[in-house]
Formats: structure tokens, C-alpha cells, sequence
């Protein structure tokens, strides 16, 4: 398989936590510019295998590529963020006791050493920045606020907002839409469609009704590796996938 | 900027308060001692000059450890060591200067080497006659600590308890090795006998006047730089690292990084505290490294308020001057008061006096304030507020300054 033309290519990759294989012979790639849902039961990978592309989980073997020649394998978290890859946790995580607009600010794209961060001063081209990303995540007249007091589906959105402010070429998205209203859901559908223009997007959920309005190619994972791939009704019409999901 | 900052009204202005109450006391405190008349009402006797400059370097001291446990959540068991290494180093210039004025009259080797049969001055003690060396290693050796130490630990992703527990032993470690004669400094004994220090005399009046108003401007000057730094990118920053290490991480923040660069800053401030503080009580000796002494100083930091830069040094201030005033009328009991103190101010007080203070004026007074705060806020984003009908009001229009700056994990 091609390396070119894809955003991230994983081959053969396996990873075990004292002898539970979280990870196995996974092969996934994603092509610039593509969104993708992936789903797959409790215990199936999908956050090991974020944790392996963002740096924080060294694979056992097997191939992780981004933009078709970086070995994501051999750099870390901050340098694999810097590259290009953003990342929303599963739990919302925001920093509570900062403004909404502090946080963004804080993940603006820019130099990330320490006496630069000393000495900075906001410059209109950045302020011009965090007002076009309040105004997409829809927080413009929360901005002030500290983030601790936003609702639950506001720190989501927040923390989106994080990732577009690093200006990545990939979001990794961990379920988006836990614990929101069906209002909410459906704003961060059109959200995330809206990010898929200009960015490669993966984005890992339970919630069916969500990943049917992303409207997106759908990989199903189960036991560490990929049980089916394609539209979501091919998916979902997978004998295996219906008998993972129902446990017969 | 800076200074634009500095001068505008709200909540820095009790730092512009503070360090003007400093610089006036730098002034009045030697004046009253030295200029008024001891029958007056308004003279300072020494003895309190003394002590009050004492409590100003503890002040400093747990100012330094707020930087990082205030503002980080790195909590250090171990400044005191920072505050002794830098009293050393001052000490070793006092020792110095001692000349052929020692018992044994030896004009090179201080009284504890002609004692212990040193031949010569070991190497590390070549420099220290000289006022700027001893400065420069009052803030070189702490700070180097700090920095080879953090870097170790924080490239190790050492957190929490087991980063209090290593920084305890580091400073246990320092008290072992200070307590050997065959260090060259002194072993249990210290460096004391202190006569001059600039050519003046240690233990006149005006040069304790002196002493006092170095570290009265010395801590106005840890206040400016804390707020200054604490109010940067690089402090809200610091603060990103404490309540959510992770997310730093995957921004592309090397969290390491963050945190030495304040540990170390931390680690210089906590050794000017001891070198102002050695010639003020006049010794110092390894007890300085014992780690009770640097829990105290959690208790200062944590009575005062941590995460404030006020708070602290109130704390500092407030529980120096109990143990001053209990020590003399019940000392047997001290000890079980300063645990009791802990215990009460984690139990009801758990943002100590000066954030308790902070949330219950932010919370009276923000009914008045809250209206024109989000139209000020909301200037710039005003076409995306009104365009959408607002989701969620806030709850409460106080409850930033109630908002709870427990660290949290990330994940």
C-alpha cells in the first residue's frame, strides 16, 4: 500500500499492556483531507490507538506514518503536536481556572518555548484568531468566563476550539458528543463537518445516530484490530459487526 | 505594559498596596529604631528590627515555594534546602571576613579548620572573601540545584507525592552531608561569630537597620517579579500545567520544561531569603535542612493562601509572629498548635486566609460589578452573542473568584 497522499498510515501495529493485547495487527490509513468515524464496543482500541498516533503509547511493532513519511513512532507528545496533530479527550479538558479566551489563547499555534511565553504580547493577528474561533465553536459572549463554569457540551466545544486554534493538519476527536443534549449533538455534527473542509478528521463515537449525520466512511473496530470498513449502512448490514455489538 | 498593569486599579492593586507597604517599611522601621529616641513611644527597639527581618526572609521563603506550589501544584518538601544553601554561601563570606580576628587568629583558615587541623582552604571556599562571588553563589548554587534536580524529575514525569517525598529526601541527603566535619562546613556547628559584613559591623544597630530594609526591598522586589511572571503567558501557562498537565502535552507545551523554569526561579528566590536571613540571626547550621523546617513552610504558604502572592507572605507573617509569641508562653505545646493550625486551615480555610478573603469580597461586591464586566467582555464578540440567543447564562456571576484551583487529572 501507497504512503503517499495519506495523512496517517498505520500497518501491522500491535501494542500489549501486561499481556492484554489492546492492539492487534491494527492496519488503518486515512487519506488528506478525509473524515472518519470509527466505533467499535468498550475495550475494542479506539483510545490506545489515539494514544499511539499523539505519542503517549509506544507501539510493540508495526508502522505508524503521518503525512506519508513522519515515523510518529520515534517522536513525543509535544513534538507530534507541534507537527500537526490535535487532540480532544474522551473527558472534556479545558483549564478550568483560565478564561475561555485565555485558553485558546494558550493554544494558539506559535513558538512554544518558555521566554517567548514570558515575554508575549497579544498581537491583533492573534486576537483577530481567537474571535473568528469563538465565533465557530459558538462561545463569543461566554469569553470571559472561566471555562469551569461552562456546561458540559460548552467544554466540548471549548476544547475543539483548543484544537483549531493549534491549526493541525489532523484532529483526533474522542467521543464529541458524551454526555450532550440531541441540540447539541446535532450542532456538533454540522461543527465537525464544518472542520472536515480544510482538515483530516478521525472521529471515534458510540453514538449511531451522530455518526449517520457526519454522514462519513465508518471503520469498525473489536479486539484491537479492524472488523469491517465502509458506509455506515454497509457497516451496520456486517454480520460480525452485529454480533460484536450484540454479543451472540 | 508592564507598568500599565501594574498602576491599574482591581485586583493587582493590593500588589501595588503591598509592595508600597514594604518599601515604606524599608524606610520607617530603620528610622524609628535609629533616628528616634529609645524613651520615645515610636522607637523600634533592635530586637524587633531583628526579628521582623527575620520573618520578612520566611515571607520570601514561602513566597518562593507559592511559585511553584501555588501557581504549579509542585509541591516541595524541600525549599528549605534552597534557603540554606543560599545561607551558606552567605555565611562562608561572613566567615571570611573574620580575618585574624577568630580565636585562633589564623587570617586565612576560619576557626572550625584550625580547629579540625584543615593545612589549607579547600577549594571551595576560594572566592567566598569577596562580597560579589558569595552574591553570585547565593544565587548560582540553589538555582543550579534546582535545575539539575528538576531537570531529572520532570523529564521523569515525577508528580505529586512522589515528587514531595524526593525533594524531602534531597534535603535530608544535604542535612547528612552538612552535619560532616570532613565537608568543610563546619559540620554541626555551622558557620557563626559572624563580624562584618561589607565592613560593617554585624550586630550594630544600623547595620541591622540595613539588613532589615534589604529584605523589606528585596521581598517588594519577589513580589514584582512573581506577579509579573504569574501574569504573563508563561504563568497562565504554569497554571494550564497544574490543572491539566495532559492537554499542555498535546498543544505541543513541553510541560518539563514549564515547570523547571519556575522551580528553578523558585529555588534562587528561597537562597536570597537565606543569605539575607543568615546575618540577621547571625549562624547557620545544617538544622536549617531539616525537613520540618521546609513543611513549615507549607503551613506559612497554606495558612496565607497559595495560589495568591499576598497570601503567603501574610501566612509567613502571621505564623512566625504566633510561634515567636506561643514558643515564649507555652513551648512545649507549639508543635501541637502548628499541626492544629495545619489541620484547621486544610479543613476550613482551604484556600487560607487571603483566598477566603478574595471570595468573599469577590462574591459582595460582584452583583455590582458583574453587568459591566460582560459588556467589557463581550465588546469584540458582540455580533456572535446577539446573532445567537445565549446558551447558558452564568450561574452565578461571582463564581470565578470562588472557582476551585484543585488541580484535576486529565484524563
Amino acid at each position: 500500500m501507497s504512503k503517499s497522499n495519506t495523512i496517517l498510515y498505520l500497518s501491522g501495529v500491535s501494542v500489549s499492556f501486561d499481556g492484554f493485547r489492546a492492539i492487534n495487527n491494527l492496519s488503518l490509513v486515512l487519506d488528506k483531507g478525509e473524515m472518519r468515524a470509527i466505533i467499535g464496543p468498550n475495550g475494542a482500541g479506539k483510545t490506545t490507538m489515539m494514544d499511539i498516533v499523539t505519542g503517549k503509547t509506544r507501539p510493540d511493532e508495526g508502522e505508524v506514518f503521518f503525512d506519508g513519511q513522519v515515523d510518529l513512532t520515534r517522536h513525543d507528545e509535544a513534538e507530534i503536536a507541534m507537527m500537526g496533530i490535535g487532540r480532544k479527550f474522551q473527558k472534556p479538558t479545558v483549564f478550568e481556572s483560565h478564561s475561555v479566551e485565555n485558553n485558546l489563547m494558550l493554544a494558539l499555534k506559535g513558538p512554544r518555548s518558555i521566554f517567548p511565553a514570558l515575554f508575549h504580547r497579544r498581537s491583533a493577528a492573534e486576537a483577530r484568531r481567537i474571535d473568528d474561533i469563538l465565533g465557530v465553536i459558538r462561545l463569543g459572549d461566554r469569553r470571559g468566563d472561566l471555562a469551569a463554569s461552562l456546561s458540559h457540551g460548552q467544554k466540548q466545544w471549548l476544547e475543539i476550539g483548543m484544537l483549531l486554534a493549534q491549526d493541525p493538519k489532523l484532529l483526533l476527536v474522542d467521543e464529541p458528543v458524551a454526555g450532550m443534549t440531541d441540540a447539541e449533538t446535532e450542532e456538533t455534527a454540522r461543527l465537525l463537518r464544518d472542520i472536515a473542509r480544510d482538515h483530516s478528521v478521525i472521529v471515534v463515537e458510540h453514538d449511531m445516530h451522530f455518526v449517520r449525520e457526519l454522514g462519513v466512511k465508518v471503520t469498525c473496530l473489536h479486539e484491537g484490530s479492524v472488523l469491517s470498513e465502509g458506509t455506515l449502512d454497509f457497516v451496520s448490514a456486517d454480520e460480525r459487526v452485529v454480533e460484536v455489538y450484540l454479543g451472540r | 505594559m508592564i507598568t500599565g498593569r501594574f498602576f491599574a486599579a482591581g485586583s493587582d492593586r493590593h500588589i501595588a498596596i503591598t509592595i508600597f507597604i514594604l518599601l515604606v517599611a524599608a524606610v520607617i522601621v530603620p528610622l524609628l529604631n535609629l533616628a528616634v529616641s529609645p524613651a520615645s513611644a515610636f522607637y523600634i527597639p533592635p530586637y524587633i528590627v531583628a526579628l521582623t527581618g527575620k520573618y520578612l526572609c520566611y515571607a520570601l521563603l514561602a513566597l518562593s515555594l507559592d511559585l511553584v506550589w501555588g501557581y504549579c501544584g509542585i509541591l516541595s518538601l524541600g525549599h528549605g534546602a534552597f534557603f540554606a544553601l543560599g545561607g551558606y554561601a552567605m555565611g562562608m563570606y561572613l566567615m571570611r571576613q573574620i580575618g585574624s580576628r577568630g580565636v585562633y587568629g589564623n587570617p586565612v583558615l576560619p576557626d572550625f579548620m584550625v580547629f579540625l587541623n584543615y593545612k589549607e582552604l579547600p577549594w571551595f571556599w576560594h572566592g567566598f572573601d569577596h562580597f560579589w562571588f558569595a552574591g553570585l553563589m547565593v544565587l548560582a548554587v540553589p538555582g543550579l540545584l534546582a535545575f539539575i534536580f528538576g531537570w531529572f524529575a520532570f523529564r521523569s514525569r515525577v508528580t505529586g507525592v512522589y515528587l514531595s517525598i524526593i525533594t524531602q529526601a534531597m534535603t535530608y541527603a544535604l542535612l547528612l552531608a552538612f552535619f560532616r566535619n570532613d565537608m568543610g562546613f563546619g559540620g554541626n556547628n555551622g558557620l557563626t561569630d559572624f563580624k562584618d559584613i561589607l565592613g560593617f559591623n554585624v550586630q550594630a544597630d544600623a547595620t541591622r537597620s540595613a539588613l532589615f530594609a534589604a529584605s523589606a526591598v528585596m521581598l517588594a522586589l519577589a513580589v514584582f517579579v512573581t506577579w509579573a511572571i504569574v501574569g504573563s503567558k508563561y504563568g497562565k501557562l504554569l497554571m494550564a500545567v497544574r490543572d491539566a498537565e495532559s492537554r499542555t502535552r498535546f498543544l505541543g507545551w513541553r510541560a518539563e520544561n514549564v515547570k523547571l523554569f519556575a522551580f528553578t526561579v523558585s529555588a534562587v528566590m528561597a537562597g536570597i531569603a537565606g543569605a539575607l536571613y543568615v546575618p540577621q540571626v547571625g549562624i547557620i547550621n545544617p538544622g536549617e535542612f531539616e525537613p520540618s523546617n521546609s513543611i513549615e513552610v507549607v503551613i506559612w504558604a497554606a495558612v496565607g493562601g497559595r495560589g495568591t502572592i499576598v497570601g503567603p507572605i501574610i501566612g509567613a507573617l502571621l505564623v512566625n509572629a504566633g510561634k515567636s509569641w506561643f514558643t515564649g508562653v507555652l513551648p512545649e505545646l507549639w508543635l501541637f498548635a502548628l499541626g492544629g493550625l495545619f489541620v484547621a486551615v486544610t479543613l476550613l480555610l482551604p484556600k487560607g486566609i487571603v483566598g477566603t478573603w478574595d471570595g468573599w469580597r469577590g462574591n459582595a461586591r460582584a452583583p455590582r460589578v458583574a453587568p459591566v464586566a460582560k459588556e467589557a467582555g463581550t465588546g469584540r464578540g458582540v455580533v456572535s452573542a446577539t446573532s445567537k440567543p445565549a446558551r447558558s447564562p452564568a450561574r452565578n456571576p461571582g463564581e470565578w473568584s470562588w472557582s476551585d484551583p484543585e488541580p484535576q487529572a486529565a484524563e
